[in-house]
């Protein structure tokens, strides 16, 4: 099953009007990164490669919060989205 | 918000938080619980087995009424390899005595439920507010800034049960970052199937179910714990790494997953399902070692946030329930005395010191280190007792003896004698 088929089953509400609350710190740190976790390490996928701008996008509307690329990678600045916005599990 | 001044403010209403509310509301305190989520459970998530013991004083009667899937009466632990597993399967009528041992459950339903609990008791709960940082009037904390205009609640003493990134605890200076090694990411699916089709492929019924435990190598050499548990009508379907580990092996968690769902001991079990829910959360599994200091002058640090989870026991929201219970009990008799000092709050420690919680913490608590310098334990006994059990039930015309000796020259070339000898020694001396 592909992650894009799952991540339309969780339910998300966009803070469209607060933006991102996720960010790259310094962005020059991850033209020397050599793991570049980001990019395999989050389940959702929120981390890629622009190929355009030869940057990491960060797909914020995807991310669940669980924190892993924050606790992977100190160059990101993770917080919590605003009230009542982000993922909100059926199940959980 | 109104009149913003309660007698205790809770950050977090997971089981830690609520249970507090709950012995405190049905105490007589005046108290409030913020909650980021639309609805409280709608940003939590487990395996899904909640243990039925540490209801007693919060919610007596319990399941009563709550959202509970099944009543486990069978539990099985697999060492599991590329394409097979060893097991260890316990079954037992007495699991079908009232009241359960553990159900499974849905934590966006149960959380859902145990916070009508707290409300019916006196509680007051806030969604949708994200609590920002801890008031300070110097060393003490008088309260808790959230994210709405004027949303400064003040309180006697504030509990932080806001889960495992916790920002109170570490903006107290409580816990340093978290470490890579210390916590785990699990992802989940919920995997819909049919209530009979559950009950043959688990041979149970009525709602009776079934938990599977699996450690072993899953993917590319690399140790994972897996499960699988059923629902009523799905089965939870996970698995977890350490995420020092995860970056390690250049570990992707969905396909993680989707190696698990194609192991040929899993595939048949949700052969015909569907996906409802994929999830994903962090686990604290760093242990005693790494706990945060879990007090101070007002503040309590409770469940997730202060690491408590038994991950060899796969508990975690029962320590949380109990946690938070022994918090209120401690904010009780701490408004005896009017006194809310870190001197008298320390009376959490103590509890907690005496409860299992602590107890179950200390005795596993080199643990995660033993796994973190002996990776082999995971990875190679778990393939080594796979390849011996398929030796000697294969029968192929080579004598027993002979299998034998292949078996034991397979392991002394694998690890050596004296290692596995010291191996013993080592587990024995952290799990025994």
């Amino acid at each position: 099953m592909r992650l894009e088929d799952k991540l339309y089953l969780i339910g998300f509400k966009v803070d469209e009007v607060g933006g991102s609350h996720l960010a790259i710190k310094d962005r020059s740190l991850c033209v020397e990164c050599e793991m570049k976790q980001c990019l395999y390490i989050c389940p959702c996928g929120v981390y890629e490669i622009d190929e355009k701008k030869n940057e990491v996008s960060i797909n914020y509307d995807a991310c669940v919060e669980c924190g892993t690329c924050r606790v992977s990678c100190d160059n990101i600045d993770w917080r919590y989205p605003r009230g009542g916005f982000g993922v909100a599990y059926k199940f959980g | 918000m109104g009149d913003i001044r309660y007698d205790v403010a809770i950050v977090g209403a997971g089981p830690a938080g609520l249970s507090a509310a709950i012995v405190l509301a049905k105490a007589g305190v005046k108290v409030i619980v913020i909650e980021r989520g639309r609805f409280p459970g709608s940003k939590n998530v487990m395996g899904g087995v909640f243990y039925t013991d540490c209801m007693k004083g919060v919610v007596d009667d319990f399941p009563g009424k709550a959202p509970v899937e099944r009543h486990i009466v069978e539990q099985r632990m697999w060492l599991i390899d590329d394409e097979s597993y060893v097991g260890f399967t316990h079954k037992n009528a007495k699991f079908d005595n009232q009241p359960y041992n553990c159900h499974t459950v849905f934590r966006a339903q149960f959380d859902k439920w145990l916070a009508q609990q707290a409300t019916g008791a006196g509680a007051l709960i806030i969604n949708q507010t994200v609590v920002t940082e801890p008031i300070m009037e110097g060393d003490k904390v008088v309260g808790i800034r959230t994210d709405r205009p004027e949303g400064d609640i003040m309180a006697d003493c504030v509990i932080a049960a806001d889960g495992v990134n916790s920002f109170i605890a570490k903006s107290l200076g409580f816990r340093s970052n978290l470490k890579k090694n210390a916590v785990a990411l699990g992802v989940k699916e919920i995997i819909g199937l049919d209530e009979k089709v559950i009950n043959d492929r688990f041979n149970v019924s009525g709602s009776q179910g079934v938990t599977i435990e699996m450690t072993g190598s899953l993917f590319e050499g690399a140790e994972a714990m897996a499960f699988l548990y059923t629902n009523k009508k799905s089965v939870s379907l996970g698995v977890g790494m350490i995420i020092e580990d995860m970056i390690e092996h250049n570990i992707n968690p969905n396909e993680l997953m989707e190696s698990l769902k194609a192991h040929p001991a899993i595939s048949p079990l949700i052969e015909g399902g569907e996906t409802k829910e994929y999830l994903a959360h962090m686990i604290p599994e760093g242990g005693y070692n790494e706990m945060p200091r879990l007090f101070g002058d007002g503040v309590m640090i409770a469940g997730d946030a202060a690491m408590m989870v038994n991950a060899v026991h796969r508990e975690g929201s029962n320590l949380a329930i109990t946690s938070g219970k022994l918090a209120a009990q401690t904010y009780l008799e701490a408004a005896e005395k009017g006194d809310f000092s870190a001197d008298t709050l320390s009376v959490y420690a103590d509890k907690l010191q005496e409860s299992f919680v602590m107890k179950d913490l200390k005795k596993y608590k080199e643990l995660p280190k033993l796994l973190q310098k002996n990776r082999h334990l995971l990875d190679k006994y778990p393939k080594l007792i796979n390849d011996a059990a398929f030796e000697l039930l294969k029968v192929d015309g080579i004598s027993k003896q002979a299998k034998q000796r292949s078996i034991w020259k397979n392991m002394k070339q694998q690890i050596g004698f004296t290692r596995m000898l010291k191996d013993l020694y080592k587990i024995w001396r952290t799990v025994g």
